[in-house]
């Protein structure tokens, strides 16, 4: 079990609650982050499906796009519709590769006056980069480093911070506004990345432990770390940067064409658009495909994924277990004549052949309010 | 009942004349956390001081297991492949792993005792 020396490890600023709750710190895209508290992934991971999950999700990048063509300029690098996102809400999309692969995962909302931008915390430095690069002059990109991000996950979230302030309660999915909760100012969206419905919340960083600690007093919250945040979206049947997408994957091997904006698919103008378009039109090699294994053992990623008793067809890039599932469950890349619901593979675990399935994702229905 | 020893990847060996049982101490199954998979050996495996032999899976991650010293499998833990939990609620009791015939007692006495292990987990902490 070795680790990083924890002096090179950057902290959140809720590094001194997490201890305090009793978590174990590992280090995380150069964070030390909580990967449990002393309940355990497992019982974490179940809470959040029955009740509402804390995640501390503070090492992700946030940022502010200010100006006349923001809206315009960010669309040079992603295939979502960011012009036409009305005030108040926001979007899931891709930052693309030139050559069409996927550069980063994002969340993009309108606030009226700016967009507001959170980008995974491993890709936050090559993200913001990237947009500073593509910007014309009169728009520019405020970092957020001061900000706090949390996330309340689960069936009675919405009820529980709707407590502190009310109008949550009324936000459609992916809508997002400000509010003053706590004493604290703060964006809260309605979305996540559990499959539950719920809110991310971004603090200022000063207010961040008063803030989780105002929630962690409500009914039926309890503090859930990264293991349990993975084995969530696993069964939501979400990606994960790094493991389910990365530079090589295209949107439409990756099951998400649905990220790209209707009008986007009539201008073809953004970063990598021709290897989205050739695939839309001649089908991708491979498709991301949900994968469950028979009987109890878990297949992990870089799992070689097999036809059965026959040559290697794709790979597992996230497996586990599911808590909610109850059994082994995970994603991953097959030939597209693999693809089909049901189409049974084999996966070579530590040079075993394990049966499994071609399954629909999610594993378990998302919940989100609608 | 035999004392146990331990190793420092965190076996623990119970000698009953010349068979072994053995398991993970409960320092292991608390890092591992909730354990939901143990792939065990087949019964008249030889193995050797040292070799991977069982799989143990948790929600998190697959760690291996590896024989303390060298024998033979005699019989591996049925009850583990429906109540794999066992080794997170008993870890030297219920939730052993496989046990070894026609082991080298003396090496079994060369491994740790209970307050060496403890002073190992001390000294890695």
């Amino acid at each position: 079990m070795a680790e990083t020396p924890a002096e090179s490890l950057l902290e959140t600023p809720l590094a001194s609650l997490h201890r305090e709750l009793g978590a174990r710190m590992v280090p995380f895209a150069g964070y030390a982050m909580p990967v449990q508290y002393p309940a355990g992934i497992m019982q974490e991971h179940l809470h959040c499906r029955a009740a509402a999950a804390l995640f501390d999700v503070s090492h992700m990048g946030q940022a502010e796009l200010v100006g006349e063509g923001a809206a315009k300029a960010l669309e040079a690098l992603t295939p979502a519709d960011v012009q036409g996102l009305k005030p108040n809400r926001q979007r899931y999309g891709l930052l693309m590769t030139i050559t069409g692969g996927v550069f980063d995962d994002f969340m993009v909302a309108n606030l009226g006056d700016r967009l507001f931008l959170v980008v995974n915390a491993s890709r936050k430095a090559e993200d913001f980069a990237l947009i500073e690069a593509a910007l014309p002059a009169g728009v520019s990109l405020r970092l957020l480093p001061d900000r706090a991000l949390i996330a309340l996950q689960g069936p009675q979230a919405v009820a529980a911070i709707a407590t502190l302030a009310p109008g949550i309660a009324s936000l459609p999915f992916m809508g997002i506004a400000p509010f003053e909760i706590a004493g604290v100012n703060a964006i809260v969206s309605r979305s996540g990345y559990t499959g539950e419905d719920g809110v991310e919340v971004s603090v200022p960083a000063e207010s961040a432990e008063r803030f989780a600690r105002a929630l962690l007093a409500l009914p039926g919250v309890q503090p859930a770390g990264l293991g349990a945040r993975d084995s969530l979206r696993l069964e939501a049947g979400l990606c994960l940067y790094g493991n389910d997408i990365d530079e090589t994957t295209s949107p439409v091997e990756a099951g998400l064409v649905w990220t790209i904006g209707k009008r986007r698919r009539t201008e073809w103008n953004f970063a990598g658009a021709d290897r989205v378009r050739d695939e839309l039109d001649n089908g991708a090699k491979r498709l991301r495909v949900g994968i469950r294994p028979e009987g109890r053992q878990p297949a992990r990623a870089h799992t070689p994924v097999h036809a059965p008793g026959g040559a290697q067809v794709g790979e597992i890039t996230s497996g586990g277990f599911g808590p909610s599932a109850n059994g082994p469950v995970a994603m991953g890349y097959v030939a597209r004549d693999l693809a089909a619901d049901g189409t049974p593979l084999e996966l070579m675990v530590r040079g075993k052949p394990l049966a499994a399935r071609v399954a629909p994702l999610p594993f378990i229905p998302h919940r989100y309010a609608r | 009942m035999a004392e146990l020893r331990f190793t420092k990847d965190h076996e623990w060996i119970r000698l009953e004349g010349d068979v072994a049982t053995i398991g993970i101490t409960d320092h292991a199954q608390n890092a591992l956390g909730d354990v939901v998979f143990v792939d065990l050996p087949e019964a008249g495996r030889e193995v050797t001081a040292g070799e991977a032999c069982a799989v143990v899976e948790s929600v998190k991650a697959a760690s291996d297991v590896y024989a303390p010293v060298a024998g033979r499998v005699r019989e591996s833990n049925a009850a583990l492949t429906d109540n794999p939990a066992l080794v997170n609620s008993s870890p030297t009791g219920e939730g052993w792993f496989f046990k070894l015939e026609g082991v080298d007692t003396s090496a079994v006495a060369a491994l740790m005792d209970e307050n060496a292990y403890n002073a190992f987990l001390e000294s890695a902490a």
